[in-house]
């Protein structure tokens, strides 16, 4: 392609994204009903004043999912570990790992996050802590845990048994071929699945506000139900999106590293 | 005389596929013997079998002395007294050249580091691979590859060296460098059994050849008289269709 060929091409593009989007605004603005939508959910003032405290509400997500994320990766490695061990006498862990992941990938996590937030303080037994945050946390490393232990699974899966053979024809053991073989390749597979599990975590750390813990989405709630205008709802909404765009770029960026590095020549 | 390996009426079936029906062979020290047969007549399976790769259903290996199919062996400290290099090489994608080589060292061996990154790096000086030592296994064409993985392999300083058609995924053009690696082996006196496609190698560095036949070793003897002057009418039909594909 000549470089007058690009340049046209890129002022196509250019000229068509701008009509569409004007065309788009203007249908949006003009439809009947639009002034009530605005004052409902896009008012700049209502905006104003509940973002800050939105934000700062958000930071508990952050922790949450922060916190969550750091068990969640280890723990779901363990458990696609147990559930790839070979042999008759590793039969009754592989069944646990199974049960597990059955159960807890098949219950509504809103479901696991109620019985432990409510139920468990409840019990009312010495050295159980009361906080709902604490036991957000644990009901959302429980569900994900499962969910997330079927992708490094795949990734375990996906690498050729050759490898595995190939190093334990050197001599290492079944674990130490896991450990620097199999594993390292199997999780960098699973990178962009992963972050897709981490980006639901994030969104599912509201859930935790039904317990009480003044999250983001709680606290626009509670904005929303002393204004009767939904604006808070909006920023909270773009707090989330916020987080998660750089984070999707950032797996982009990993993968094709991991992908040049693997076709380099060293130095 | 002391046996490097003995292998003593090996079968093994995979599901309802009987691969090896009672497979007899004995290799000397710094005995290089070669398996031809056509595909699927039990070979690989026979190489993997040695490294204890595939569980044998009956008869016995013995290794230096040792039996290695018996029970509770230490599967670990036998396979590291053999090598063996694959078709396909299969390095590990993601360490680059020397940490391929001194992996099993390393962890097998539990030799220190230093120790193992000068040993590998004094055997791919040897190998002419030296200047790839921080490369990476996809960034190497075919033929260094299949280096890298004999010196992966010879970094465990084994007593017996199996080599499963090595050169049989290489471009033409690259099979001489690999096939030139092996005879430095050979002169240098590692016992080895070399599963090959390549009669002019098998003739050249063998001494012995053994042909494979249906999961068992029709025919064998020095190389001359396998390849040129087979008694087996199996053997003479193997090679008459090798010597019309232009193979030997």
């Amino acid at each position: 392609m000549s470089g007058g060929d690009g340049r046209r091409s890129a002022a196509i593009a250019v000229i068509s994204t701008v009509a569409v989007f004007t065309l788009l605004a203007l249908a949006i603005t003009h439809a009947p009903g639009w002034p009530e939508v605005r004052r409902t959910f896009f008012d700049w003032g209502q905006f104003k004043d509940s973002l800050p405290d939105i934000a700062r509400a958000f930071l508990l997500n952050v922790k949450i999912f922060t916190i969550a994320e750091a068990f969640i990766l280890v723990f779901a490695l363990l458990l696609a570990v147990i559930r790839s061990l070979p042999g008759p006498a590793a039969l009754p862990l592989r069944l646990l790992g199974i049960a597990y992941a059955d159960f807890f990938r098949g219950v509504p996590t809103i479901l696991v996050i109620a019985m432990l937030g409510f139920g468990a303080p409840a019990l009312q037994l010495k050295g159980i802590p009361l906080s709902t945050t604490f036991w957000g946390i644990v009901a959302l490393v429980l569900v994900y845990t499962a969910y997330v232990s079927e992708v490094y699974r795949a990734g375990i899966e996906s690498v050729h048994p050759s490898q595995a053979a190939a190093a334990r024809s050197l001599g290492l053991t079944h674990w130490q071929s896991l450990r620097t073989v199999v594993l390292p390749q199997a999780v960098r597979r699973v990178i962009p699945p992963l972050l897709n599990d981490f980006i639901g975590l994030q969104k599912d750390t509201a859930l935790v506000g039904f317990l009480g813990s003044i999250e983001a989405f709680k606290q626009s709630q509670i904005d929303a139900a002393a204004t009767f205008n939904y604006t808070s709802y909006v920023a909270a909404a773009l707090l989330f999106v916020a987080l998660t765009i750089p984070l999707a770029r950032f797996t982009d960026w990993l993968v094709a590293r991991d992908r040049r590095r693997r076709q380099a020549v060293g130095t | 005389m002391s046996e490097a390996l003995l292998v003593d009426g090996v079968h093994k079936s995979f599901g309802a596929v009987e691969v090896l029906r009672g497979v007899d062979l004995a290799v000397a020290d710094h005995e290089v013997v070669c398996l031809i047969g056509a595909s699927g007549s039990g070979k690989s399976t026979l190489l993997r079998c040695v490294n204890l790769l595939e569980p044998i259903d009956a008869g016995r290996i013995v290794v230096e002395g040792e039996e290695i199919t018996a029970r509770n062996v230490d599967v670990n400290r036998i396979r590291r007294r053999i090598g063996i290099v694959f078709q396909a090489y299969n390095l590990f994608p993601h360490m680059s050249v020397l940490k391929n080589v001194t992996l099993a060292p390393t962890l097998a061996l539990r030799k220190g580091r230093a120790e193992a990154e000068e040993d590998a790096s004094a055997l791919l000086e040897r190998f002419g691979l030296a200047d790839k030592r921080n490369d990476y296994p996809d960034s190497l064409s075919g033929g260094q590859q299949q280096r890298v993985a004999i010196v992966r392999a010879l970094a465990m300083q084994p007593q017996l060296m199996l080599l499963d058609e090595v050169t049989s995924a290489l471009d033409p053009e690259l099979v001489a460098e690999v096939l030139e690696v092996i005879r430095e082996l050979a002169a240098g006196g590692m016992t080895m059994v070399i599963a090959t496609h390549e009669m002019s190698f098998a003739r050249d560095i063998a001494n012995r050849v053994c042909f494979l036949d249906a999961g068992v070793i029709l025919e064998q003897g020095p190389p001359e008289e396998i390849l040129s002057r087979p008694k087996e009418a199996r053997t003479q039909q193997f090679l008459e269709r090798i010597i019309e594909a232009g193979r030997l």
